[in-house]
């Protein structure tokens, strides 16, 4: 369903500033798949699925969804197959818009945007019932800006915009980052449900372990811009936060460097 | 200091400020809509009376002659979006240069510096012998523009426009093409300056090639002093276009008031500055240095 073709990426050639992000990373997703990544800073994550959803050009290699080339494709035109949430809860939404203005932006990627109205009576009721499966009450607070909302709220209503129209594929660059435990494990319960519910295909990058291990099928562990673990399946299951740091070490002649990941 | 003499120039003032109100209406949808701070508008509002005043001359209706004034606009503000998303020019380095450009082109398309045009020859919409007539004219044309904006911002196109100004981030990754929405925004702001310039080009009987001077800074004095006295009034977007009109009505109204008191006309300009410059520092400073009611809470 997705295809990753050994992607390159290199930030600053040429300057003292070097960095090579991404060295010819290859990934295929089946449909439904929901892969949770992890690695250490600087190891490529979030700029794998900066690659993914185009937010600039990639140096080689490419990137298919369906059968689509989407390597061409500039970022506006990818959004039609991809939602995304970011770890920033600034940026995923638009604080200046109301609730539903902003759900009704979402509803429309990869749609032609022309004179009709920017929203409906009939969406406005759609949205309200999809705002109460959130459980946050925000139902009630449509024309509130988005701004007015708390991080966690934000990253939920962003989580539901993915999702209002089904993408392909939906990435979520830690998004459970910025939010304190208890709000985190509230936005993690609605990411399971929404990608249960819609059978999302799914990449998850997360800086928890733990979190790793208990949400998807199969877990990819990211080193200096490769993958160097790949987990599926009986075996995901079965997986330790212990095995996947020795695991780790094995792959990577390292020792894991993260204390964020080590200590929450 | 005559008393009659301020109170008979207020009509006037009001009148040329709800002309240079639709100008700060332009204004408005790039630098609060698009946040963007286009300074293209310097050249335009002389554009746009340019070419009203030169097509009039030549025996043109005087709306056609108003729509090519708006069109006129809209284009230079395409070649600054242009410039901005294509090019990569920092947009307020893109609107200088189209602002430049354009100081040849207007010279072009008027001929000479000044091209005056006489009410009693042509068949102008207002004029400054008519004051009330064209005060009634303009606040028409600014409830019909406030019209036409409140709906088109309502509009699934308005709305990317908003989220590009908002968010970009966001507006790309919900497909917005962000380098079409900021070009749109930029012409619609263009084209409604070009407008308000071919109105005041009639309204003082000649288009001058110095009239866009310093025009942005008049129409960020509007939309500030239209945030500042009805920000909290006015929360819904029409009310919010309006209060950038009452703004450019009241700068005008002030301007009239301190050149009654004697301030002498060469030095109006640094006054707007200054007080464009306070205005606009105003919410940094409170931020910065004035922080009593969340450091007293915390």
């Amino acid at each position: 369903m997705l295809k990753i073709e050994n992607i390159h990426k290199t930030f600053n050639p040429g300057t003292i500033n070097e960095k090579k992000a991404l060295c010819g990373v290859s990934l295929t997703l089946e449909d439904g798949d929901f892969v949770t990544v992890i690695g250490g800073n600087g190891a490529g994550k979030s700029t794998l699925l900066n690659a993914v959803a185009g937010v600039w050009p990639v140096d080689g290699g490419s990137v298919f969804i369906d059968g689509i080339n989407l390597t061409p494709l500039p970022e506006h035109k990818r959004a039609k197959y991809i939602g995304r949430v970011f770890q920033d809860p600034m940026m995923g939404t638009a604080a200046d818009m109301w609730i539903e203005e902003n759900m009704a932006l979402s509803a429309r990627r990869g749609e032609k945007r022309t004179l009709r109205r920017g929203i409906t009576a009939a969406e406005r009721d759609t949205y309200k019932a999809a705002l109460a499966t959130l459980g946050l009450g925000l139902e009630e607070r449509m024309t509130s800006k988005v701004g007015l909302l708390s991080g966690g709220q934000r990253q939920a209503l962003t989580l539901l915009m993915a999702s209002l129209r089904r993408p392909r594929l939906l990435l979520l660059d830690e998004h459970t980052a910025a939010l304190d435990p208890k709000t985190a494990a509230k936005v993690l319960d609605a990411t399971d449900r929404i990608v249960a519910q819609d059978k999302l295909t799914t990449i998850m990058i997360t800086h928890n372990m733990k979190d790793a291990i208990a949400h998807g099928n199969r877990l990819i562990m990211m080193h200096e811009g490769r993958i160097i673990l790949d987990i599926r399946g009986e075996e995901k299951s079965r997986l330790t936060v212990e095995a996947l740091l020795r695991q780790f070490e094995r792959a990577s002649g390292e020792e894991f460097a993260s204390d964020q990941a080590l200590l929450s | 200091m005559n008393i009659t003499a301020l109170i008979n120039a207020l009509p006037g003032a009001c009148a040329q400020g709800l002309i240079w109100g639709i100008m700060a209406i332009g204004v408005f949808i790039t630098y609060k809509v698009l946040d963007i701070a286009d300074l293209t508008v310097d050249g335009t509002m002389c554009t746009g009376g340019a070419v009203c005043v030169m097509l009039m001359l030549n025996g043109v209706n005087v709306w056609l002659a108003l729509l090519c004034a708006l069109i006129a606009g809209m284009l230079a503000g395409f070649v600054t979006g242009i410039l901005h998303t294509v090019m990569g020019i920092p947009a307020i380095l893109a609107g200088i240069l189209t602002q430049l450009a354009l100081y040849s082109i207007n010279l072009r398309i008027l001929g000479s510096s000044n091209q005056a045009i006489s009410v009693r020859k042509y068949p102008l919409l207002l004029s400054l012998l008519h004051i009330p007539q064209a005060a009634l004219i303009t606040a028409l044309f600014i409830a019909a523009l406030i019209a036409i904006l409140y709906w088109f911002f309502g509009t699934e196109l308005g709305c990317s426009l908003r989220a590009t100004g908002c968010n970009m981030a966001m507006a790309r990754a919900q497909g917005i093409n962000t380098s079409f929405t900021r070009v749109l925004g930029l012409m619609i702001s263009n084209g409604i300056v070009a407008l308000s310039s071919a109105l005041f080009s009639q309204y003082q009987g000649f288009a001058d090639i110095n009239m866009g001077r310093g025009a942005i800074v008049i129409g960020l004095a509007a939309v500030i002093i239209g945030e500042v006295l009805f920000g909290k009034l006015f929360k819904n977007f029409a009310l919010r276009l309006l209060a950038v009109a009452l703004g450019a009505v009241l700068y005008y109204l002030v301007i009239q008031a301190v050149l009654w008191l004697g301030l002498n006309t060469d030095d109006l300009k640094l006054l707007t500055a200054l007080v464009v410059a306070v205005f606009l520092s105003v919410p940094y400073l409170r931020s910065k240095y004035f922080r009593k009611g969340a450091r007293g809470r915390a």
